[in-house]
């Protein structure tokens, strides 16, 4: 290339690249250090409570009841509490958010009355823990007589995460092409072909990615459970869902009394021997491992529905 | 059946009296050859359609020859692909959408577009090629084996040698023959296109409705695209839209021209581009307008 001469112009031009260039390296600059903040946090929180909860945090201290002793007592029951209510939450919140979200989207006419179901459907998600309490309270725990149950718990926490898996199953079905739902219609396939066949098993991996958003929320809930009156004190595991004889499945644990995760740390916190608070670290540290343990398995899920498809 | 007409003794808009059974004149090259007329498979009487309030069709009337190629030109927005997705009913996903008037199907003369026909039905029968290739994000062999399980077809080994015809028919079979159970989403832009294609026959479809099929692909593929509709005019009635005036005289036996959703002109491909009757045909076919 020939060496031209340096227009003036060019020097203007440069100047206002680079002055625009200085914005963006701002706003990387920015972003990295928020970025970095809120990880920091979150991570200095999780070693404060591998640190704190070190000398409690072996075998003994997941496979012991809780004890008036501190160094005795263990989070046996609040973790095969918490894992059953998780099941029974999941198993409610999935179908049911799933269905109702696939029928928004999917079938139902858009009109006024539609609207105010899905502005509702968002208010729902910001409605308090606490209420859902309260309604659960009196709706499960008296009306339909469940009980200070793991089922009452566990439809109770399916109430309040249902908003977040609804809205997360729409955008899900949202993002699948329209050209993907004409081509299954132009094959002469029906409403409930295109959906089954297709809409719904492409958009699994957002479907699971909500259903994990809102089990991640649902497992810290504290609450909304004690309002329906889960016990603190637990000496005993609900009965076993697998039986020795036919037909080795057995239900009677949904009737039972339990405790959870963060109800026994509450528990622990509140109580005046220190001993305690190291109890209650080692089973927060639990509680976020159980958390990330979960939102590792969506992660995983979601990698797995995704590498087959991209539009 | 097939070789049943409907009843046709119809003027065309370029005000030929077309009939059934008689032959045709055709002006070819400066001499004259005699074609024979192919029955009517499918006919629009004052067919209307409208988006809410806006008008997108406007009492068309056009016959579709049984075997042949028929392409719809026009500038965008004329309406031909709205006129083609009445074929199938595609519209009827679309909510606050109407039609006015009939699309009969022969032999069995129904009305397409009656609200008695269910659109199902309709799509069962005539298949449809898009603009953009569009195959499901499954294996290639389950792309084309879908609309045969849609069908009920259980048996495996029915469905493999259906799939294996098609996938001929639609002559991509030597290239995906070795990896069936591969994802239709990794073959290019051309290959995925004939895969819909092929899927589109797997269902034996007694139409076939192409709407600008090449828009987005190379000039290669555009080329075999081309060379296949060419082929497929022996066992289906195939309806193209296409922007490319070069291409709806390459492919097609007839084209009609519309324009701001009127028929301005139908009539056998090589007399509507060397001979157009109307003005406003040729202002378009000469790269006036549009």
């Amino acid at each position: 290339m020939a060496v031209v001469a340096e227009d003036p112009s060019l020097y203007a031009i440069r100047a206002g690249v680079l002055r625009r260039k200085l914005l963006d390296k701002a706003f990387v600059i920015l972003g990295l250090l928020v970025l970095v903040a809120a990880l920091a946090v979150l991570l200095a929180l999780f070693l404060d409570l591998v640190v704190q909860g070190a000398p409690r945090l072996n075998w003994d201290f997941i496979t012991s009841y809780a004890s008036r002793k501190p160094e005795k007592a263990g989070i046996l029951a609040a973790w095969v509490g918490t894992s059953l209510v998780m099941v029974v939450t999941a198993c409610v919140a999935m179908p049911i958010g799933v269905a109702a979200a696939i029928y928004l989207e999917e079938y139902a006419p858009k009109n006024w009355f539609t609207a105010i179901i899905e502005i509702n459907v968002t208010n729902l998600a910001g409605v308090p823990s606490i209420i859902y309490g309260l309604l659960a309270l009196g709706l499960f725990v008296y009306k339909f007589n469940l009980g200070q149950s793991i089922a009452a718990a566990g439809l109770t926490l399916a109430l309040l995460i249902l908003p977040i898996v609804i809205v997360a199953t729409r955008e899900a079905v949202r993002a699948v092409p329209r050209s993907i739902r004409e081509a299954a219609y132009a094959l002469g396939a029906t409403r409930w072909e295109v959906t089954a066949h297709h809409v719904l098993p492409y958009s699994m991996g957002g479907v699971l990615t909500g259903m994990i958003i809102g089990l991640s929320r649902a497992i810290g809930e504290t609450a909304p459970i004690i309002t329906i009156g889960a016990l603190s004190f637990i000496a005993f595991l609900p009965s076993p869902p697998i039986t020795g004889e036919f037909p080795f499945l057995s239900f009677a644990w949904l009737k039972d009394a339990f405790t959870a995760m963060p109800i026994q740390m509450f528990n622990w916190v509140s109580r005046p021997d220190p001993g305690f608070r190291i109890n209650a670290a080692a089973a927060g540290a639990i509680l976020l491992g159980m958390t990330l343990l979960m939102n590792g398995v969506a992660i995983w899920l979601r990698y797995r529905f995704r590498k087959k498809i991209n539009w | 059946m097939q070789t049943e007409t409907g009843k046709s003794d119809v003027t065309s808009p370029a005000g030929r009296s077309f009939s059934g059974d008689t032959p045709l004149r055709v002006a070819i090259d400066g001499g004259t050859k005699t074609v024979a007329a192919a029955p009517v498979k499918a006919r629009a009487s004052r067919l209307g359609f409208h988006y809410g309030s806006l008008q997108a069709l406007k009492g068309l009337d056009m016959e579709i020859r049984d075997k042949q190629v028929t392409a719809l030109i026009g500038p965008s927005g004329c309406g031909k692909s709205t006129f083609l997705r009445c074929f199938n009913r595609m519209h009827d996903l679309t909510p606050l959408t109407r039609y006015e008037g009939s699309i009969r199907l022969y032999p069995d003369d129904i009305d397409l577009v009656s609200k008695d026909v269910d659109p199902i039905e309709v799509r069962m029968r005539i298949g449809m090629v898009f603009q953009k290739p569009n195959p499901f994000p499954k294996s290639i062999f389950e792309n084309v084996a879908y609309g045969l399980r849609v069908r009920g077809l259980r048996s495996k080994a029915l469905i493999e040698e259906e799939v294996e015809k098609a996938l001929r028919d639609a002559a991509i079979w030597d290239e995906v023959k070795d990896r069936l159970q591969s994802s239709g989403l990794s073959l290019s832009g051309g290959q995925q296109q004939r895969l819909c294609i092929a899927r589109a026959l797997a269902t034996n479809p007694e139409m076939l409705l192409f709407d600008e099929p090449t828009s987005a692909l190379d000039p290669i593929a555009t080329a075999r695209i081309e060379e296949l509709i060419t082929a497929l005019r022996e066992r289906v009635t195939v309806l193209i839209v296409t922007h490319n005036m070069q291409q709806a005289a390459r492919v097609s036996d007839y084209t009609a021209f519309m324009y701001l959703g009127e028929l301005i002109e139908f009539d056998v491909t090589s007399k509507l581009f060397t001979n157009p009757g109307k003005k406003a045909t040729e202002d378009y076919i000469t790269g006036r307008y549009g």
